[in-house]
C-alpha cells in the first residue's frame, strides 16, 4: 500500500498557484526526498499533505485512503510533521513535558507520563529535560524534541521539512543518525524536503527533483550517488553541491 | 590563484616577500558577563591576514563571528574585547576612538552580514544603500555616485542594475539581497573584507554563485579576505589557509588543501561528520564531545 499518493495536484496560496500538476506514490517504509531550491515548492507539498495548505486542487491519499481539504484527526494521527527551525517550532512557554503531552490529550489517549518517559527515551534525552523550557535548551535538543512530539502519537508517516538544516554538522549527523534509527525501529515513512542532497543521500531512498513548482525528475537515490542524474537541472544542482561538499585544493 | 597562497610552512606568519601582514591579532580575549561571572566567548587567539584568503570555520559558539566583529570593534557594552596586539595597517585599532573607527569601517574593512532580510534598511532603496557607503567616506557628483552604485551591481552580476537600484529590499530576493549587499561593501573599495556566514542564508546553487563572486572581486582587487562559516567544505574551497575555532581556542591551522589531514580530534570529527553525495556509512561518527569542554 503506498503511503502517500498525491494524484495530479495543484496547490495555490491566495491567486498565486505555486504547485502545478503533482503526481507522487510513496510506498510504506520508504524514505523519499523532495529536493529543490527555496521557492520550487517542496515544502508546500508537505504543508498540504498535512493540511496545512487548504487551497489544493487534485487528490492526496494518505495510507490508502483520500482525505480532505481541511485538519483531519485521522490523518494527525497517522502523518506528523517536523519544522525547519527548531527554535521557532517549540511553544516557549510550555515545558516539554507539556509540549509532548498535548498531542495525547488531545487525542484523549491515557498513560501519558510514561509515554513521555518512553519518548525521551527513544529521541536521546535525558529525562531531567523534562521540565525544562525551549530556551534552556540547544538546537540540536529542541530538534529532538520536536521529532519526540511528531512521535508521541506514533504516527506511520514523518513529513521533515529540513530537519537539519538550522543545526551545526555535528548536531546534523546525531539528529540524521536519531531519524535513521527511528525509521528502523518504528517502520516509519519519511518525506523529507531539504536542499542539502548529502543528506539525501544518507537518509533516503528515492528523490525527486523539483522547480518551478513542478517535479522534474525522480530517481532512485543510487542514480544520485553516482552522479547519474538525467534531467539537466538535476546535474546542475548536483554539481552546485559538489562544488562546495567536496574537500579539495581552491581553485 | 594568482595572489600567492602562503606555502603550508607555517607559523611563518609575516605575509609573503616579508611584506607586512594587513592585519595581525594578537591574544584576542572577548569577554561577557552574566550572572555567574565574565565568561569569555574567545580566549586568546592570534592570527594575521594579508593579502590572501583566511577562513574561520566552527560550530556555533565557537566564537568565530565575535572574532570577525571584534575586529571592526562592533561588539558593545557590557562585552569586553582585549588583546596585547591588534593592528590593520600600521593602525593600532585598540586605541581608535569610535569617530576614528567610522573612518576604517566601510571604507577600509568591511563586513558582510549573514542575512540580507535582517541586514539591509528595509526603507531605502538598494541603490541609496549602495551609494551611502561611498557618500560616507568619499565626496562626489551625485550623477559619478549613481555611476558607481550601476557598475557595482554590474560587477555583482546583477542585470539590469538600472532597475533593480531603484527596488527596496523587500523586492528582490534572497540571494540578490546578499549580492546587493556584498555590493554595499566593496564599493568603497576596503582592504580586507570580512564575510561573516554570507551564503548561509542562501540556497546551493546560489551560494555558489555568490562566493565565486566575492573570491572573483577578492582576487581582481587584491583585497584580504577573513571567511567565517561553519561548513568545513565551503571554506576549503574558497580559502588559502584555515583556522579550525572550538569553544573560543583556535584548535587547528592548516592550508586549504591540507584539511583532508588536519590532525586534531576536533577538526577530523567535523568532517567525518559531514554526509557526502555518495554515503555508504550506516551511522555517522558523531562528535564525543566531552573531550573538549564547552559548545
Amino acid at each position: 500500500m503506498s503511503a502517500i499518493e498525491l494524484n495530479n495536484v495543484d496547490i495555490s496560496y491566495g491567486d498565486s498557484k505555486v504547485v502545478h500538476g503533482v503526481n507522487l506514490d510513496i510506498a510504506e517504509g520508504e524514505s523519499f526526498a523532495l529536493v529543490g531550491e527555496s521557492g520550487s515548492g517542496k515544502s508546500t507539498i508537505l504543508r498540504a499533505i498535512a493540511g496545512l495548505a487548504p487551497d489544493w486542487t487534485g487528490g492526496i491519499s494518505v495510507l490508502g485512503r483520500p482525505r480532505t481539504h481541511g485538519i483531519e484527526r485521522r490523518v494527525a494521527r497517522q502523518v506528523q510533521m517536523v519544522f525547519q527551525d527548531p527554535y521557532g517550532s517549540l511553544h516557549p512557554r510550555k515545558t516539554i513535558d507539556a509540549a509532548l503531552s498535548e498531542p495525547l490529550a488531545i487525542n484523549g489517549v491515557g498513560n501519558r507520563g510514561e509515554r513521555v518517559a518512553a519518548m525521551l527515551m527513544a529521541v536521546g534525552l535525558d529525562q531531567r529535560f523534562r521540565f525544562r523550557f525551549p530556551h534552556q535548551l540547544s538546537g540540536g535538543q529542541r530538534q529532538r524534541v520536536a521529532i519526540a512530539r511528531a512521535l508521541m502519537l506514533e504516527p506511520k508517516v514523518l513529513l521533515l521539512d529540513e530537519p537539519t538544516s538550522a543545526l551545526d554538522v555535528s548536531v546534523q549527523a546525531e539528529i540524521l543518525n536519531l531519524l535513521k534509527r527511528l525509521r528502523r525501529e518504528q517502520g516509519l515513512t519519511y518525506l523529507l524536503v531539504t536542499h542539502n542532497l548529502p543528506v539525501v543521500s544518507f537518509l533516503c531512498d528515492r528523490l525527486a527533483v523539483m522547480r518551478h513548482g513542478r517535479i522534474v525528475e525522480v530517481a532512485d537515490v543510487a542514480l544520485l550517488k553516482q552522479g547519474k542524474l538525467v534531467e539537466a537541472y538535476s546535474q546542475e544542482l548536483l554539481a552546485a553541491t559538489e562544488g562546495i561538499v567536496l574537500v579539495g585544493t581552491p581553485s | 590563484m594568482a595572489n600567492g597562497a602562503p606555502p603550508p610552512s607555517f607559523p611563518s606568519r609575516k605575509g609573503e616577500g616579508g611584506a607586512e601582514p594587513l592585519l595581525s591579532v594578537k591574544n584576542l580575549r572577548v569577554s561577557f558577563p552574566t550572572h555567574r561571572g565574565r565568561v569569555e566567548v574567545v580566549k586568546g587567539i592570534s592570527f594575521s591576514v594579508g593579502k590572501e584568503r583566511l577562513g574561520i570555520v566552527g560550530e556555533s559558539g565557537s566564537g568565530k563571528s565575535m572574532t570577525g566583529r571584534s575586529i571592526l570593534k562592533l561588539i558593545r557594552k557590557p562585552g569586553l574585547v582585549t588583546a596585547d596586539r591588534m593592528e590593520f595597517d600600521g593602525i593600532d585599532l585598540l586605541s581608535q576612538s569610535e569617530k576614528q573607527m567610522r573612518s576604517i569601517r566601510g571604507a577600509r574593512i568591511s563586513m558582510v552580514m549573514q542575512d540580507p532580510k535582517f541586514s539591509l534598511n528595509p526603507v531605502m532603496t538598494v541603490g541609496e544603500q549602495i551609494g551611502e557607503a561611498l557618500v560616507t567616506h568619499t565626496r562626489l557628483p551625485r550623477r559619478e555616485v549613481n555611476e558607481r552604485i550601476w557598475a557595482m551591481l554590474d560587477s555583482v552580476r546583477i542585470d539590469d542594475p538600472k532597475r533593480v537600484a531603484g527596488l527596496y529590499p523587500h523586492e528582490v530576493s534572497g540571494g540578490m539581497g546578499q549580492r546587493v549587499m556584498i555590493a554595499m561593501m566593496l564599493i568603497p573599495e576596503p582592504e580586507l573584507l570580512i564575510a561573516d556566514e554570507p551564503t548561509s542564508a542562501l540556497d546551493v546553487s546560489v551560494q555558489a554563485q555568490v562566493l565565486d563572486i566575492i573570491d572573483d572581486l577578492v582576487t581582481t582587487k587584491g583585497m584580504g579576505l577573513i571567511l567565517i562559516s561553519h561548513d568545513l567544505g565551503l571554506v576549503s574551497r574558497y580559502c588559502d589557509r584555515i583556522l579550525v575555532m572550538n569553544s573560543g581556542v583556535v584548535v587547528e591551522e592548516c592550508a586549504a588543501g591540507e584539511l583532508e589531514n588536519a590532525s586534531h580530534p576536533y577538526t577530523r570529527g567535523l568532517l567525518a561528520a559531514m554526509p557526502t553525495i555518495n554515503e555508504q556509512r550506516d551511522e555517522l561518527p558523531v562528535l564525543d564531545r566531552t573531550q573538549w569542554a564547552g559548545t
